[in-house]
């Protein structure tokens, strides 16, 4: 069977003290080359200082369909947020 | 699943839509928006791809190292357009391979006006100012579309665009103040990209039958005729600006609607390039399938360097 180039997934750290952030996807048939093609494709205008990619098949994502399990049950703790907490007008900062 | 379950489903999606909710790829979609959205993204990703072809063809002849460096920056950046957009095309369940065998089998179109030949330097900058012009005019509303790979794709594509058209007006300008002969050659290039680029936004809306159903999805923002009319309204004051004149006698302000009022299109033209009978539709065509046949030992050769390198760095582990 003939053997098609994989699917890498690029992210671009655009400047140091940023993180790196997903850009987008590329095939390659293997991680030099998905770098080289990375910075030929993402960062042709200055766009980043360093490149990961990673082969996508090993990203493991959560499923839509489960959001409410996953994403809901932290809508109702409203406690994690400063703003619950009563404090008197005369405390400025905190 | 049942039908009401997806009439359900449907009814959701739907609601998300409108309001302003972006569908990402592992989020439930109807299989007419999935079918749609390859169709459209797959044919903007082999329009860019195609859209090489007419431009390469100046880049080893370009008059001075200026615009030969602006060329090539050009269509390099349409390469990568084209594969910023193949990768969200691909998120929608489709391989790289697939899409490549529906171009090159005719089954999946790109756009009619790269089926146009660029006979003389000036059509680099008629298509720059022109054909990117009316591009960026059709692109523009889809940084906002619905799906979320697509919407990143084109703020990407739009903001690299911009270069495109002014590099392109730039060469036109160039020429209309040169000599007469240079002025002459602008003037040729303007007469034959004009209509071709007004069909390029599509048939008028009584004739198109995807508008509606992408509007609802926000696939598109405006008809075909109000991104016509817009182009028109932007463009005629530029060609005045450097003593071109656009080849319309009907072409006329119109000071009630505020709108240039403008001649018929020539659409069993457009339909003729459509079908495969325009001037180039049969060399840009083969020039794909010669590149993508040609190129088949480098890939494998890649892969199996590829695979030999996993090999021995397994072997070393054991």
């Amino acid at each position: 069977m003939k053997k098609n180039w994989p699917l890498w997934e690029v992210f671009v750290r655009s400047k140091n003290g940023l993180e790196h952030r997903h850009f987008g996807s590329l095939h390659a048939a293997d991680a030099d080359m998905a770098l080289e093609n990375a910075r030929d494709v993402y960062t042709r205008r200055s766009e980043g200082v360093s490149i990961w990619v990673v082969p996508s098949k090993h990203i493991t994502a959560s499923n839509p369909e489960h959001h409410g399990e996953l994403f809901e049950p932290a809508q109702d703790k409203v406690y994690r947020h400063p703003t619950f907490y009563n404090l008197p007008d005369e405390v400025k900062h905190m | 699943m049942s039908e009401k379950e997806i009439k359900n489903l449907e009814a959701l999606f739907d609601q998300r839509i409108a309001r302003d909710e972006k569908i990402e790829p592992k989020d439930w979609m109807p299989e007419k928006y999935r079918k749609t959205h390859i169709r459209q993204i797959s044919q903007h990703a082999h329009s860019e791809i195609v859209g090489m072809l007419p431009e390469g063809n100046w880049i080893t002849r370009a008059p001075s190292m200026r615009r030969k460096v602006a060329l090539l920056a050009k269509v390099q950046d349409e390469a990568g357009h084209g594969l910023y957009l193949y990768s969200a095309c691909e998120t929608l369940g489709i391989s790289r391979d697939e899409l490549f065998e529906q171009l090159h089998t005719g089954k999946a179109k790109y756009s009619s006006i790269f089926n146009y030949p660029t006979i003389t330097w000036a059509d680099i900058g008629a298509i720059g100012w022109l054909v990117d012009g009316a591009a960026i005019i059709n692109q523009v509303p889809l940084c906002s579309t619905s799906y979320g790979p697509y919407a990143r794709a084109m703020i990407r594509v739009c903001k690299e665009e911009s270069f495109h058209q002014r590099q392109g007006y730039e060469i036109m300008m160039t020429l209309a103040g040169g000599s007469p002969e240079q002025k002459e050659l602008a003037q040729d290039a303007l007469n034959r990209w004009w209509w071709p680029s007004l069909m390029m936004l599509g048939p008028t809306d009584a004739e198109s039958v995807h508008t509606e159903q992408s509007m609802k999805w926000k696939l598109k923002r405006k008809t075909n005729d109000e991104l016509r009319q817009q182009f028109i309204d932007q463009t005629v004051p530029q060609a005045d600006l450097i003593g071109l004149r656009i080849p319309d006698p009907d072409l006329k302000w119109n000071e009630e609607t505020n709108h240039y009022d403008f001649g018929a299109i020539d659409w069993d033209e457009f339909w003729q390039v459509v079908k495969g009978h325009g001037p180039c539709n049969t060399e840009r065509l083969s020039a794909r399938i010669q590149a993508w046949e040609e190129g088949e030992w480098v890939r494998d050769a890649a892969v199996a360097y590829a695979d030999k390198k996993e090999d021995k760095k397994l072997k070393k582990a054991i």
